[in-house]
């Protein structure tokens, strides 16, 4: 993957630097020549939008983790005003795979959750690969009861491999953890509104992602289990995981006809990396939309429809009907 | 205890086993003697089901089945099953699901991997679901999600304690996101029990991991675990794969759980009945006098 491009953006790549070059060549010697330039940026939109159609999902999944896509603090910054860190669970540690603080959304006080991966390897170390250990999610918690006492909605963002299986996970709880969060955020007193960014790996994901509405970037994942992780159990091969990305269903467009998210956000095209003030722009368009919504509805009801949400999700038959109970 | 068998005609005449070593699937043979898997020791095989599949010379704890653990914990006659009529889907059109299924429910005799009823325990009414690990690994898809959420919603309106046996190797793959919105769906359901004060005992057997663990099975008031039962969020195999970390010896058993905190109770099997009847009776209201006199 040299200059961290991926296989299939490669053309695409390469036409975009040939038109660079005979911008130079245009600037450097005075030859004009716009007409050409003009061809192959017209060439280069087509190209573009042909690959970018027609993804497949295991290239969704490698944009997904593409290494230039913006994370969850380039987002935060460029969606909210005077995002505050606020750190630790108060029982263990400060986790940095998990961030979370207070932030105003035009003009709102909102209470901010992200997962959070690194942009280089120190970084990364520091936040353990964006995957949270049983003291991240309880930091979670501890910052969405907070902004409960307070009457502050809280908006989440999702991006991680997975909770961390690890042995000191383990000794700290990481199901118990994990499950405390679902149970309390499915009965948190304030609107929640969860977005996907890159990567939902599984329970990790969801322990900060139960909420009244679940967004989710075009290209982002979703999943139950890793392409790869899905791959070598079915297959006995990790290198089947395109085959596996495929079966699972964890596209945006997948888990929309699934009924598990409400609303994919549009990506500029060729993916979020390729414009990190776009995707902000229009996150920062569809979390603003839904929070107003919701601030709308009484608590109570809030509930109800938080619980029904979740309550309806599935697909199974009734022995005697064989009818599909339909969901979602 | 002949009642057993009695109460479950259909049953075959020897209950398939799993113990708990590394290789997970050896089962005992069906002779009249089988050696402990633990142990070594040579044992009359009926003696060992008289004994709830208890190794009675070291309290090696066989894997049972669902019907098993019911007929072990309910009053005789009291179990009713509900929300049996719930059958698997293949939402996703997942490669040989159905195959899958049908292959689970020849081998199990079960529609799904768990079993809802209302049943007394030493005359106590409650909700119990039990799981069945020979079932896809106990995996939780939609209808074992669904089934845990009528439990749990069941205890709810009809005011009655509730109390699952879980053992799951986690979310089922097959049926991919929804199965992890079953986490949130039973956790969620879970959430309400509590706000409305409701008791849940949950009862960890061996194994219960990932999805099932990371949910509604650490959700109980009383956590209950089975002796060396292995009981984590990522099992050894996992960890040992993803981190490579060498893993100290019991490091997901039962009584490492107890020693870190994370649950309240380790019961022998041939005493959950008791245990459980006992911690109902501290729930029960008060009576005027002090209630019920303990021996």
């Amino acid at each position: 993957m040299p200059n961290g491009n991926l296989d299939f953006e490669r053309p695409l790549v390469e036409l975009e630097s040939r038109i660079e070059e005979l911008r130079r060549f245009t600037k450097e010697k005075g030859i004009d020549l716009s007409a050409e330039i003009a061809t192959l940026e017209k060439k280069a939109a087509e190209l573009q939008k042909e690959i970018y159609d027609n993804l497949t999902p295991g290239q969704r999944v490698r944009l997904a983790r593409h290494p230039k896509r913006p994370l969850a603090l380039d987002i935060i910054k460029l969606v909210f005003e005077e995002f505050t860190e606020l750190h630790g669970d108060r029982l263990y540690r400060d986790d940095q795979a998990i961030v979370g603080g207070l932030a105003f959304l035009e003009g709102i006080p909102v209470t901010i959750i992200a997962e959070q991966r690194g942009r280089d390897t120190k970084e990364n170390i520091a936040r353990n690969f964006g995957m949270p250990y049983p003291e991240g999610y309880r930091k979670a918690l501890r910052l969405m009861k907070q902004a409960e006492k307070f009457g502050r909605p809280v908006i989440t963002f999702i991006d991680t491999p997975g909770a961390f299986p690890g042995l000191e996970a383990e000794e700290r709880g990481q199901a118990e953890a994990i499950a405390v969060n679902l149970m309390h955020m499915s009965r948190l007193q304030v609107p929640i509104v969860v977005v996907v960014l890159g990567e939902g790996g599984s329970g990790g994901a969801l322990a900060i992602g139960v909420g009244d509405r679940i967004l989710m970037l075009e290209n982002a994942q979703y999943s139950v289990i890793s392409p790869e992780g899905c791959a070598a159990i079915l297959w006995h091969d990790a290198s089947f995981a395109n085959e596996a990305a495929a079966a699972l269903k964890i596209t945006a467009k997948d888990l929309m006809e699934l009924g598990v998210i409400d609303e994919i956000v549009p990506e500029p095209l060729g993916g979020a990396h390729r414009d990190a003030t776009q995707t902000a722009a229009n996150i920062k368009e569809a979390v603003l939309r839904n929070l107003q919504d919701l601030l709308k509805i009484d608590v109570k009801t809030l509930l109800e429809q938080r619980y029904a949400k979740f309550r309806k999700m599935g697909v199974f038959y009734r022995r005697k009907s064989a009818d599909a109970e339909s969901e979602g | 205890m002949p009642t057993l068998k009695d109460f479950f005609r259909s049953k075959p005449k020897y209950v398939t086993v799993h113990p708990i070593g590394k290789q997970e699937k050896r089962e005992i043979p069906d002779g009249l003697w089988v050696k402990c898997e633990e142990c070594g020791n040579l044992l009359f095989n009926k003696e060992l089901e008289r004994n709830m599949m208890v190794c009675p010379k070291c309290g090696y704890h066989y894997r049972v089945s669902a019907r098993f653990r019911i007929a072990g914990i309910c009053d005789e006659g009291t179990f009713q099953e509900f929300a049996d009529d719930l059958v698997t889907a293949d939402p996703l059109g997942f490669p040989a699901y159905p195959e899958k299924i049908r292959a689970a429910q020849e081998k199990t005799g079960l529609p799904e991997a768990v079993i809802c009823g209302t049943c007394e325990i030493e005359g106590f009414p409650v909700v119990l679901a039990v799981m069945d690990f020979s079932f896809i690994g106990g995996s939780m898809g939609s209808v074992v999600g669904e089934k845990v959420t009528l439990a749990i919603e069941k205890a709810l309106e009809e005011k009655k304690p509730l109390i699952i046996v879980s053992t799951s190797g986690g979310a089922r793959m097959q049926e991919g996101i929804l199965s992890l919105m079953q986490m949130a769906k039973t956790s969620a359901a879970i959430g309400k029990l509590n706000e409305a004060g409701g008791l849940y005992i949950s009862v960890l057997a061996n194994p219960c991991t990932a999805g099932v663990m990371a949910s509604f099975a650490s959700l109980g008031d009383i956590i209950i675990a089975e002796p060396k039962a292995l009981v984590a969020f990522a099992g050894p195999r996992v960890i040992e794969q993803t981190v490579r970390e060498k893993l100290p010896p019991g490091s997901h058993r039962a009584e490492f759980l107890m020693e870190h905190g994370l649950i309240d109770l380790i019961v022998d099997r041939r005493d959950l009945k008791e245990t459980l009847a006992k911690l109902l009776r501290f729930h029960a209201p008060a009576q005027v006098g002090g209630g019920k006199a303990d021996a």
